[in-house]
């Protein structure tokens, strides 16, 4: 479907405008919630948003493209959270991304066509010791090796068949 | 007896809680005690497991695995059945036979035990000894002690002892706390705001999380002493979108804190009211800087603003507000108990205390390391850290990140100083020290941290959203052998007008990690622009590859893996490769047993 006719669930909103109502700093927040709920941020949703925080849409664009932990688009079932922090750095994490890479044919930012994965590089996740390290929906993988890390990603791939 | 499971998130990513379920599921007669702790910062022996009896810890298990639950759980179920009371003192070990000895192989070593021994642990005090979860665990290690003496003392008084501690603040600037306390406190305004940085940015740092995991009242008992002494009476906690776990560690701890009436209105019954709250960030290092904070609590883009006025005079809704670390906070209970003097009592003449470092690269243990100020590189990171790993040597470490910059070998024996770090071109920083080896290339480094940079800018000054873009060119240029004549004193100068421009901290710091390569790794840089050669091998453009026939054993397993077919050669007859079709994906050498394949 293209952005223009997205239809989503505006009233499971609802709540989450009441939740915040009259904290007139609750953007992100509310972002966040949004998020939560639809899994990124549809336009109309991003719509919905401004016109009830009294935000020109702009300033609500804005605010969710600054910050990257919001999606513009949704992401796979699987969300791979690849840390490129320093510690992975210099522990190879470029190796895993390769690895990652020629496993699922997509990039950072980019989905398979499955729908099953999407690749997304952070600078770090707080488990440095642990580096190389990637996140997996919740779930933390340490000490990664290009092996390791394929290995992972088909295991799961397995799982969900 | 009691099993206690180290679950910070790096012992969880090491399977803590899988080993926790096995030992549970085992433990249907509950005939062991169960519980969890936070951080212990050994993260390189996680996950670690602790045995106590009657309070008293009397064995660590590491690097326990789900397949080493059944014989934990029985040993410590039949050294409970065995066991009469003993002695706080006596240790299990000793008593022969005595069930506990069947781990004797998943028992921390003597050398491994140092790493903690060498320490001297001030804001890192509960971590890893008790449950965060739980607020009668920290009021059983003197918890909320320290604000119930404040609630006693004026507000003056308060900032008093905090200025006799020398306290500076542990989010990278070392600026005196007791100074931004004051001003705050003095700033006009009917509202004030207490902010608590825990965004952690530096990309390789993690104290800041793994005190909110491990130990969440105790920054929540530092806060509350701050806001007392500023006069605020509403707090927000900033955390990283990135630490969900501190999130709900953190969450947890607010409520039962409210709950035991020390959040809230009157609190334990005084004037004084505080309320926290706790604002998950939403990515982007750039809020880390105290007025891009404010933005992102505001609910805006985080782009920092022009300072003066500062945060102590109009902070969050221009209202007056301090804003301080995480690491910052947590140091305060103690020394409101212990006394500002014991803190200035540890350090040197310009820093005092102690400082949290995470040691990680190519380190052999790796994990949190508090020690006071004053020692050198060279004692945290070969005295408590073991050195290098793999039988690598040092190169360099970095500190202070994207902020900071690289210190070479001859400079090892610089003291853990504000001043004297910052004589070395790198900062004290938020306490990030990467280790690197040979293996690292410094070229490439800078050009990970101009990436980085670049892409962090927020892109409202000219001078960091432009230039650290040239400065990622020139950098990557040079990393593919590409590189001019005069470039490094084409970034010198980037660099300096960068440092000079830009609106704050982040432009006006991130030329450190180029001008520190420069200056102890220039013939680095040379070797890239005037010989296309990486001495580390590290720059994937300029490697070489090929076969050391001597070595080569002819077993044909490169030629099967190369992608692209450029290596060739008979069974049992050593193997060659075409560099003119050879596309340096490394495959050869992860894949050959014996080593030939050499990388130039
Ligand atoms: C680009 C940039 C990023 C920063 N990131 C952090 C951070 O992640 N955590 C932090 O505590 N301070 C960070 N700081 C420093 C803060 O601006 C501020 O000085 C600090 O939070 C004050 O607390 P302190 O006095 O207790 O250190 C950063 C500064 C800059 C310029
Ligand atoms: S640098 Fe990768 S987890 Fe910190």
């Amino acid at each position: 479907m293209c952005e223009c006719c997205e239809k989503s669930d505006l009233s499971k909103l609802t709540p989450v405008f009441e939740a915040f109502a009259g904290d007139d700093h609750a953007l992100i927040s509310i972002l966040q919630k949004a998020q939560e709920i639809y899994g990124y941020l549809p336009v109309d949703v991003l719509y919905a948003i401004a016109e009830k925080t009294g935000n020109s849409p702009a300033k609500v664009l804005g605010v969710a493209t600054f910050y990257t932990q919001f999606r513009l688009k949704p992401v796979g079932k699987n969300l791979i959270l690849l840390c490129k922090g320093t510690a992975c750095h210099v522990n190879g994490a470029d190796s895993i991304e390769k690895a990652l890479v020629e496993e699922l044919g997509v990039g950072d930012g980019e989905t398979t066509d499955d729908g099953l994965f999407s690749i997304k590089t952070v600078a770090c996740l707080g488990c440095c010791s642990l580096s190389p390290v990637m996140m997996i929906n919740e779930d933390t993988y340490g000490s990664l090796t290009p092996a390791k890390a394929k290995d992972i990603v088909r295991k799961i791939r397995e799982a969900s068949k | 007896m009691k099993l206690v499971f180290g679950e910070g998130s790096c012992g969880i990513a090491a399977g803590a809680r899988k080993v926790r379920a096995a030992v549970e599921k085992l433990n249907a007669d509950n005939a062991v005690e169960i519980g969890i702790t936070g951080c212990i910062g050994m993260c390189y022996l996680e996950p670690i497991v602790d045995v106590y009896d009657g309070g008293t810890l009397v064995k660590r298990l590491v690097k326990v695995q789900e397949k080493d639950a059944e014989r934990i759980y029985k040993a410590v179920a039949d050294a409970g059945r065995a066991g009469a009371p003993r002695p706080p003192t006596a240790s299990v070990q000793q008593q022969d036979g005595a069930p506990l000895s069947e781990l004797a192989d998943l028992e921390i070593s003597a050398d491994d035990k140092e790493f903690l021994e060498k320490q001297t642990r001030i804001a890192l005090r509960h971590c890893g000894l008790i449950d965060p979860e739980d607020i009668a665990a920290y009021e059983a290690v003197d918890g909320y002690k320290a604000i119930r003496k404040v609630l006693a003392m004026t507000p003056e008084d308060v900032i008093a002892e905090i200025k006799v501690s020398g306290l500076a603040g542990r989010g990278g600037a070392g600026f005196p706390t007791w100074f931004k306390w004051n001003a705050a406190r003095n700033a006009k305004g009917e509202q004030k705001y207490l902010i608590c940085n825990a965004d952690e940015g530096d990309p390789g740092a993690f104290m800041d999380r793994a005190v909110i995991e491990s130990d969440p009242h105790s920054l929540i008992e530092g806060m509350l002493i701050a806001a007392y002494a500023i006069g605020a009476t509403k707090a927000f906690v900033y955390v990283r979108a990135e630490y969900p776990l501190a999130i709900v560690r953190l969450e947890k701890a607010l409520a039962a804190a409210k709950k035991a009436g020390l959040l809230g209105e009157n609190i334990l019954g005084s004037h004084f009211s505080c309320d926290i709250r706790i604002k998950a960030g939403a990515g982007a290092f750039v809020c880390g800087e105290e007025t891009a904070l404010i933005e992102s609590l505001e609910g805006n883009r985080g782009m920092p603003r022009l300072k003066p006025p500062f945060p102590a005079e109009k902070g969050y809704t221009q209202a007056p507000s301090n804003i301080n670390n995480v690491e910052t906070f947590a140091n305060v209970a103690w020394i409101i108990l212990n006394g500002g003097a014991a803190f200035a009592a540890m350090g040197t003449e310009t820093s005092k205390g102690t400082k949290v470092f995470a040691l990680t690269g190519k380190i052999k243990r790796g994990g949190l390391v508090e020690i006071p100020m004053g020692l050198t590189l060279r004692d945290v990171i070969f005295g408590i850290g073991g050195g290098i790993r793999d039988g690598g040597t040092f190169k360099a470490v970095q500190m202070g990140g994207p902020s900071g910059g690289c210190i070479p070998e001859h400079l090892l024996d610089t003291k853990i100083d504000y001043k004297a770090l910052g004589a070395t071109g790198a900062i004290m920083g938020s306490g990030g020290m990467v280790v690197m080896d040979s293996h690292t290339c410094m070229v490439n480094m800078a050009r990970f941290f101009l990436d980085f940079t670049a892409k962090e800018s927020c892109g409202k000054c000219v001078h960091c959203r432009i230039g650290t873009k040239r400065m990622h060119e020139i950098l990557t240029r040079i990393t593919e052998g590409k590189g001019k004549e005069g470039d490094v004193e084409l970034l010198q100068e980037l660099c300096n007008g960068i440092k000079a421009g830009a609106l704050c901290g982040l432009g006006q710091t991130a030329p450190n990690p180029v001008l520190t390569t420069i200056r102890y790794f220039r013939d680095e840089y040379d070797a890239h622009i005037r010989e296309a050669r990486c001495p580390a091998h590290e720059c994937a453009a300029l490697k070489t590859y090929s076969i050391d026939p001597a070595k080569c054993k002819g077993c044909t397993m490169c030629a099967k893996k190369c992608p692209v077919g450029a290596i060739t050669g008979a069974v049992k007859q050593p193997h060659a490769i075409d560099p003119a079709k050879c596309i340096k994906c490394g495959q050869c050498a992860a894949t050959c047993k014996f080593g030939a394949v050499v990388i130039g």
